[in-house]
């Protein structure tokens, strides 16, 4: 049978057979997971089985539970003051990943332009694609991993939609200040182009404040804000994340989610708002921790000559293996076969990323440290 | 709370060295503020979390928690009755509560007859002491703050975006 041209032209991830090898070998120190290594707090995992107990086993509202839609407008009043009405700006999701792929769906025409600075999480160019449109890689590699105004502007024309732009960024950590955020919303604005803003690694913002792109001044009505309770409650498994935008975009977005998913589960839900009601103190707890975890290991890279910049948030460090001579595929097979630590090819992230691996530093204290001395031998060979 | 005792509280064995790296300080920075804790008595010692139950030829030991009643004392209220029955070897925590006892004191024994004696023989016969009640712990299931279960699995799949 022959699958549709659409599809068959999608790109499988080159780095799967890797994947596979990871998954199959015995006593892995793995740094390339992209999740929390706590588990859900209890309190929420507590609300999620009382629910259950109570007989909440119901579809729940197709824009996701009214409380649970107040709750995220409250967060982000109180937290960011920016304001989301409940039934009409907010929209539960089965993660980002489902809320990212109804946005572009809503608003791509065939062949708009999408804008996504690179290295990139790997989903938003193949949903891109899917949507009918064209993704357009900004590299940022030059630039430390940031994306600047300048570099920006250049690939703007006239069938340019929109920009996905998430921060702190998978798989880099880099994050930017308010002042870096307007000057990149000025050329979004003067263009009318629109921001779809991934904020899930939000809460796990170090050096400064985080800065949510629709409290910028006037950006709010040119961006949909996407988050989620994957990372920074640790509940990736929970599968549970929201859309935040004009009203017109989240109704479209709405129509494909009825159709496609119908709502989130009602027990993924209610836990979400026991998230938003108690889990905040975990959220710091676990913050404090990786923001050490992140001190130690960029300390150690650096030291063994995996040179990285500092990364300001989320649980990654994206490391130069220059000097290990091998590209980056390679690098993380002899890693794994020699070492037995386990990094993510940058390669993944886009295929410019040849001299560069992905290391998540969402792992005990314990395996950090040998990971690092392991890591040490392989480069010193 | 300073950081570096939050981190040894988890951990005692971290290395000033590592806590440093952590915090991004000097390790001298990080010995001399762990010595002003000691000396000072914030950090009084380090010590490791047994789970008993699963140690051999350990002597099994028998925990009770215990009531007591007290006529506290002029000046000195119930401090003075305390000290005297902290001090006992056989006491291993003791704590002063509101409610309808005034202290609550954890004993540890060899075995049943140990603890009772401690009771009978010392505990009651204390001036000022009006009347005891005794709880034998029966099951642990979690003690300050660590859960006494073999440590889950991490059921994280291995490599993940």
């Amino acid at each position: 049978m022959k699958i549709s041209d659409k599809v068959e032209k999608m790109q499988p991830s080159g780095i799967r057979a890797f994947f596979d090898l990871v998954l199959g070998m015995k006593d892995v120190i793995s740094l390339g997971v992209g999740e929390p290594d706590f588990v859900t707090p209890w309190t929420i995992r507590e609300a999620g089985i009382s629910s259950l107990e109570e007989g909440f086993t119901s579809y729940t509202s197709n824009k996701g539970l009214y409380k649970l839609r107040l709750s995220v407008s409250r967060y982000l009043k109180n937290r960011y003051s920016i304001e989301y009405c409940p039934d009409e700006e907010i929209l539960i999701t089965v993660g980002v990943s489902e809320a990212m792929d109804l946005a572009l769906r809503t608003i791509i025409n065939p062949n708009d332009k999408i804008l996504i600075p690179s290295p990139s999480y790997v989903s938003y160019g193949p949903l891109t694609g899917l949507a009918g449109g064209l993704p357009v890689y900004i590299d940022t590699q030059k630039d430390g991993f940031k994306l600047t105004p300048k570099n920006l502007e250049k690939h703007i024309d006239n069938k340019t939609k929109g920009i996905i732009f998430n921060y702190p960024c998978n798989p880099t950590g880099v994050s930017y200040s308010r002042k870096e955020l307007i000057r990149i919303n000025k050329i979004l604005s003067k263009h009318k182009i629109l921001c779809l803003s991934d904020e899930i690694y939000g809460d796990l913002t170090y050096d400064f404040e985080h800065v949510p792109f629709p409290s910028l001044p006037g950006a709010k009505k040119n961006t949909v804000y996407f988050n989620g309770f994957s990372k920074s409650y640790a509940m990736t498994g929970w599968r549970v994340g929201f859309a935040c935008g004009p009203k017109e975009i989240i109704s479209g977005m709405t129509k494909i989610h009825q159709y496609t998913i119908m709502c989130v589960a009602i027990t993924s839900q209610m836990a979400a708002c026991e998230a938003l009601h108690t889990g905040r103190r975990s959220v710091e707890e676990m913050k404090r921790e990786y923001a050490r975890r992140r001190e130690f290991i960029i300390d150690g890279l650096n030291n063994i000559g995996l040179t990285c910049h500092k990364p300001q948030g989320a649980f990654y460090a994206f490391p130069s293996i220059k000097k290990s001579g091998l590209k980056s595929l390679s690098f993380a097979e002899k890693l794994l076969k020699e070492e037995k630590v386990a990094v993510v090819p940058g390669t993944a992230f886009g295929k410019e990323f040849e001299d560069y691996v992905r290391i998540s530093y969402a792992s005990s204290f314990d395996n950090l440290k040998e990971a690092l001395s392991r890591m040490s031998a392989f480069l010193s060979k | 709370m300073d950081e570096i005792l939050e981190i040894l509280e988890k951990d005692a064995r971290t290395t000033p060295e590592d806590i440093a790296k952590m915090l991004k300080k000097k390790p001298k920075e990080i010995k001399d503020t762990i010595k002003k804790y000691e000396k000072e008595g914030v950090i009084l010692k380090y010590k490791t979390v047994l789970n008993k139950d699963l140690v051999r030829d350990e002597e099994s030991r028998l925990r009770a928690l215990i009531e007591v009643n007290i006529t506290p004392q002029k000046d000195v209220g119930f401090d003075k009755i305390a000290e005297r029955i902290y001090s006992f070897p056989e006491v291993s925590s003791c704590y002063l509560i509101s409610g309808t006892y005034d202290l609550l004191v954890v004993v540890e024994g060899k075995n049943i007859h140990t603890v009772s004696s401690f009771v009978a023989e010392k505990l009651s016969c204390l001036e000022n002491v009006r009347g005891t009640t005794t709880h034998f712990l029966l099951k642990k299931y979690k003690e300050d703050g660590v859960i006494l279960k073999h440590k889950e699995e991490n059921k994280r799949i291995a490599i993940s975006y």
